[in-house]
């Protein structure tokens, strides 16, 4: 859902500080660790996604190889041994795919999901959003308008029409994130890039006669970094929640190469059954992952926001 | 004034006329209606009849061109399935799915502001953080997980609440409506809580940043100073504040509330817009979808300039002109 | 104005009844179904809920029972009187709702208004095109007379509803739905209609036939699955349709309900590309390189992919029990089922002897297609498939779709191997032939859905004659033998023919029916006596 424009949007409009002089890194770590829960949420977040990239080579199974599956052993209870001989500590889903697996490789696929587009979506968005505020004129009225018409349509109801007419496919969700969340990363930057345009380091540069690309990315860019990482690290969350669901509606990745959110719709069928695992521990693995990256999100923008600063 | 919103009026319509091109085109696209609409046993002569008689078998500018005729005559179209006129079908099903987002609304503010006002103004507090915490999880529990969760425990397990469902409705208006009755009120509980959750964080979370960010702006630091109570400090000068971003978002959220039923209505039967939309991309019944994301677009235009309005009520400081 | 009124009190009714008494003493009863009622219009949209719906306000000259098998409704007798001709015996002193009298007039209306519906998505005028003209003998004699010699008339007529020629000349789709003209013969009268969500109903106390035992019906639609097992499980209504298998274990064993099953007439099958002998559009070598021939087209491969399911798995595990493994397209006890062509056994050993015959001793890849919302488990079956095939050398990529989708690449010929499914609505075996395996002619209206184009005229040739012999033995073995040949030459790959799933509370008792259907008239309270 759309809470992230709204919590980013006074951290967006609000000037930003430059950095100090001395050790702004060491200061900015100091300050994200005064969090406990923030710092938690890193550790777990930085161990998901340890799992996640090395699945291929600690998971017990290849969940996404149809001949490593039977369906014979559909369905058992968490600590059953199954027929390929190793224990299923979280139990298997209807096909016989070993859960532990699954979640392995769901949470891949999410976080791919995530951060892809949370990445692409960042990097067309701030380009846009930064032209807009550096030319201004027409060009920023025209990216604003089209700003504008994306954040003013639900970001579900868009990326369930754009998958119903691209099908299926991890790509494919990526891609419909994308077109959906660049407006919130452009609006983003283009706030704090009319702030900044206007100081003096960057009219200083103006006056040197420094190429604008120059201008833009070395002084003007490094500048919105701040609160483009807030976004980001909210909309990686989002993304996240909201390929779950698209899964959940039954478009989004294929049935094949579940995702965590397509596991938990798996095994939603199955929830009033009292085979609770197929669901549950997909739901757990989701939840501890979109919490690690909100409880990071949160602190970075308390710190990020020299408002709040005594 | 007038001429912002004559321009504003202006640029929904150039967007509700890109929005129909894009979601014709995208449903042409996607499959053909006839197959999921006919039976089984039709034959190839009564497959062309009803593609004739759906009027699939023009071109599809022309099908467009036709479509736009009518609309500008206020006809969006009758639905392929039910046979009756588009809008129609979608205004039936408004007050249900208006019933849900505005429950939902307001469950957000009665349980969300005193919460985010306490976290605000106690912030070290070990309560605060807990309510801290649990707006992490509201955001991060996804809608369709809880939704279920509820009907498990408050239905199934429990047995105190209705699992599905509309109840029974009390026609007031021409409309029917559900709240009004208890049973309705059951009905209404678990979807509008479940649909609430999520925005419960989110007042929560705004309140507290707001009243953190006014009790260090220099004039609540002058009333104190001043010797006002601080309980009129906070509701007076500190509340009015942070009402403003509130509204804002609340009035913006109500909108994606609507959209977001979506979910909350697949998983409660609620018979409202949401289901009705699903229902109809999963048969391709593209007079509806072209119709609902019309009026979804509208909604959306509406809501915007409202808020913009609400917004230079509260805050003299934003001024229409500056837009 | 008075409806509304009704509609209030029925509300109140049905509101102080939840909870407090049990539906059997109440008279009431709460039903949820799975699939969405478009219309109560019966002509407007030929689709099993709305023909559900159909027969519950309105009534067929012959009926369906619960096996499949005719019997009659508003007509009393039919038989063939010459070649061409059928002659009906209307029952006599049946009246409709409103009060005006059922007769021969009124079967001749209806049988012009069917094609004449506007706008219909679907039309049941496939049911009476066969029709020339209607001859009205007396007011409880009327006689069709068709093109050509055509047995099936009475399978066909019992899926048209009957309309009262005085109440609903220039009734509109819209009339029907608003209740105006929702007036028929049958055993409930329309009480509310919203669309989408339910439908109320109240017993005609003047029904000619067996009286409902509920005053009045609830038919809600829930169309999540979940929703509407919770919804049986915390006793908000009182009976569902369509229970998910997932849940069936569970509710098997849950003391809060009582499941009905019952085998149905829908057989679930692979399709496979006959069209194309120069190489399937979805299968490939193990190097990704298109084959330069069809492997499709060899019978060895398309027996040895048949061999290579195992069927009874499919049916214990993924269907928790179901389904019966088939091997042919109607279940045992349906006209035109071949006694003793039974469902292939798994055999993976001479399954792949069988491949490396064909010269496939390696296998090939293949991508499997299917819908995953249109018939019970279809996604998770394909995925069972895959697993087999995958395991015998044929190495299967899955791509499960929803319906829409997936149907539109099916009928394009775009696909190689794809799990569709098959309802036999008129009960008997030249419906499946005629959609299923009969070579694809538009003229003569064959292979509609032979979307992978399927042709061997030998099978066309004993169709043909079959749908001509109105000597029901002949006909049956006529039937039975183009089966036989569609089998014996893997035109398609049964999988399993479904068994139809409802679930109640346990103190009421339900007629479950082979043709899914579900019905109020067919729910009544366990202990009494019908």
């Amino acid at each position: 859902m759309s809470t992230t424009t709204a919590n980013t949007t006074p951290a967006a409009a609000e000037p930003v500080a430059t950095p100090k002089v001395e050790g702004p890194w060491r200061r900015f770590i100091s300050e994200f660790a005064e969090s406990k829960l923030a710092l938690l949420g890193l550790i777990v977040f930085v161990i998901i996604a340890l799992v996640a990239i090395f699945a291929p080579w600690i998971a017990p199974q290849n969940p996404y190889d149809l001949a490593q599956l039977d369906i014979m052993d559909g369905r058992m209870e968490p600590g059953t041994v199954g027929g390929a001989g190793f224990t299923y500590w979280l139990g298997t889903d209807d096909q016989g795919r070993d859960m532990l697996s699954g979640i392995m490789y769901g949470l891949r696929i999410s976080l791919l999901v995530g951060v892809g587009s949370a990445v692409i979506a960042c990097a067309v968005g701030a380009s846009l959003g930064m032209l807009a505020a550096y030319a201004g004129g027409r060009t920023d009225t025209v990216i604003m308008r089209l700003v504008d018409l994306q954040l003013s349509f639900p970001s579900i109801l868009a990326a369930l029409m754009i998958l119903a007419f691209l099908g299926k496919g991890v790509m494919n969700v990526v891609l419909a994130l994308v077109i959906v969340e660049w407006a919130y990363y452009a609006r983003t930057v283009r706030g704090t890039a009319l702030v900044e345009r206007r100081r003096e380091y960057i009219e200083a540069a103006q006056c040197l006669a420094l190429p604008t690309r120059r201008i833009i990315f070395r002084h003007l860019l490094p500048n919105c970094m701040p609160p483009l990482i807030v976004v980001a690290t909210m909309q990686i969350a989002r993304a996240i929640a909201l390929e779950a669901t698209l899964s959940f509606l039954g478009l989004g990745v294929p049935i094949t190469e579940p995702s965590l959110g397509l596991l938990i719709s798996n095994g939603y069928e199955y929830m009033l059954s009292g085979k609770y695992w197929i669901s549950f521990y997909p739901g757990i693995a989701l939840l501890v992952t979109i919490v690690s990256i909100n409880l990071m999100g949160d602190q970075l923008r308390d710190v990020l926001n020299p408002r709040l600063k005594k | 004034m007038s001429v912002y919103l004559l321009r504003r009026l202006l640029q929904s319509v150039l967007v509700m006329l890109a929005m129909s091109v894009i979601v014709f085109v995208g449903v042409f696209a996607i499959g053909d209606p006839v197959e999921i609409l006919i039976s089984p046993d039709a034959d190839q002569m009564e497959r062309e009849r009803a593609i004739k008689a759906l009027g699939l078998d023009l071109p599809l500018w022309q099908q467009y061109l036709s479509f736009l005729g009518n609309a500008l005559r206020g006809d969006l179209g009758r639905s392929f399935v039910f046979n009756e006129p588009a809008l129609q079908l979608i205004l039936q099903r408004m007050p249900a799915t208006l019933e849900l987002a505005l429950g939902a609304t307001f469950l957000a503010l009665i349980i969300g502001l005193p919460l985010g006002l306490y976290a605000g103004l106690k912030p070290k507090s070990p309560v605060s953080s807990a309510i801290m915490a649990g707006s992490i999880l509201g955001f991060s529990l996804p809608t369709f997980w809880v939704g279920l969760m509820l009907i498990m425990v408050f239905a199934v397990q429990l047995g105190w609440l209705p699992s599905t469902g509309r109840g029974p409705t009390v026609e007031v208006l021409g409309l029917h409506w559900s709240f009004l009755t208890w049973d309705g009120l059951r009905h209404l509980a678990m979807p509008a809580l479940n649909l609430a959750l999520f925005k419960i964080s989110l007042v929560i979370r705004l309140t507290r940043a707001g009243v953190r960010e006014t009790m260090l702006m220099d004039y609540v630091k002058f009333a104190r100073a001043k010797g006002l109570s601080p309980a009129r400090v906070t509701y007076v000068h500190v509340f009015k504040n942070i009402m403003i971003p509130v509204v804002t978002v609340v009035g913006l959220e109500l909108g994606s509330t609507i959209a977001f039923s979506v979910v909350t209505e697949s998983v409660f039967a609620w018979p409202g817009m949401g289901k009705l939309i699903i229902d109809s991309i999963n048969v391709l019944d593209r007079p509806v979808i072209v119709a609902y994301l019309m009026m979804i677009v509208l909604m959306f235009i509406t809501i915007n300039l409202l808020v913009d309005l609400a917004y230079s009520a509260l805050d003299p400081r934003v001024r229409l002109e500056n837009k | 104005m008075k409806i509304g009124i009704k509609a209030a009190v029925l509300a109140a009714v049905s509101a102080l009844a939840t909870g407090a008494l049990s539906p059997a003493q109440s008279q009431n009863l709460t039903m949820a179904v799975g699939a969405q009622i478009t219309s109560l219009d019966p002509h407007y949209h030929a689709l099993s809920p709305n023909f559900a719906v159909a027969t519950m306000i309105f009534d067929t000259l012959v009926q369906f029972d619960a096996d499949a098998q005719m019997e009659p409704g508003l007509a009393e007798s039919w038989k063939p009187v010459a070649p061409t001709v059928w002659e009906f015996k209307l029952r006599p002193n049946v009246r409709f709702h409103n009060g005006n009298p059922f007769t021969a007039e009124d079967v001749a209306f209806t049988i012009d208004r069917v094609p004449a519906v506007p706008n219909s998505p679907s039309s049941y005028a496939i049911y009476t095109r066969a029709i020339e003209r209607v001859e009205v003998v007396d007011p409880v004699t009327v006689r069709f007379h068709t093109r050509s010699p055509y047995p099936v008339l009475p399978n066909d007529l019992s899926q048209v509803a009957m309309l009262d020629r005085e109440t609903h000349d220039k009734a509109s789709t819209d009339d029907f739905n608003s209740g105006k003209v929702a007036i028929g013969t049958g055993p409930f009268r329309y009480v509310d209609f919203r669309s989408g969500e339910r439908l109320r109903l109240e017993r005609n106390e003047e029904y000619w036939g067996q009286k409902p035992h509920w005053k009045a019906v609830d038919y809600r639609v829930v169309v999540n699955d979940s929703a509407r097992t919770a919804g049986v499980l915390a006793g908000d209504v009182d009976f569902i349709d369509q229970v998910p298998t997932s849940d069936l274990s569970t509710l098997k064993r849950d003391q809060r309900v009582k499941i009905a099953e019952k085998d149905g007439l829908r057989i679930i099958f692979l399709a496979l590309d006959h069209l194309h002998p120069e190489g399937s559009p979805q299968i490939t070598g193990h190097d990704g390189k298109p084959l330069n021939k069809n492997p499709l087209l060899d019978l060895r491969v398309r027996k040895a992919l048949s061999m290579a399911i195992d069927r009874q798995a499919i049916a214990t595990r993924v269907m928790e029990g179901a389904a019966m493994p088939a091997g042919q397209f109607l279940p045992e006890g349906a006209f035109g089922h071949v006694p003793g062509l039974e469902a292939p056994k798994a055999d993976p050993e001479g399954a792949k002897k069988l491949l490396a015959e064909a010269g496939y001793p390696d296998g090939f890849r293949i991508t499997l297609s299917g819908p995953n919302d249109r018939y019970m488990n279809d996604g998770r079956i394909v995925q069972a498939i895959g697993q087999m095939w995958t395991r015998l050398g044929v190495r299967t990529t899955v791509d499960a779709q929803p319906w829409t989708t997936f149907v539109s690449r099916a009928g394009r010929q775009e696909l190689s191997a794809f799990l569709v499914g098959w309802g036999s609505s008129s009960g008997e075996a030249s419906n499946p032939l005629r959609s299923l395996v009969a070579g694809y002619n538009r003229d003569k209206g064959f292979g509609t859905s032979n979307r992978g184009r399927y042709s061997n005229p030998e099978l066309d040739a004993k169709l043909e004659a079959a749908l001509a012999e109105l000597d029901d033995p002949k006909r049956e073995a006529l039937l039975q033998e183009a089966t036989r040949i569609a089998m014996e030459d893997v035109a398609i790959i049964p999988i399993h023919i479904q068994k139809n799933l409802w679930a109640m509370r346990p103190n009421l008792r339900h007629e479950s029916r082979a043709d899914e259907l579900t019905r109020a008239q067919d729910v009544r309270p366990a202990e009494a006596a019908r």
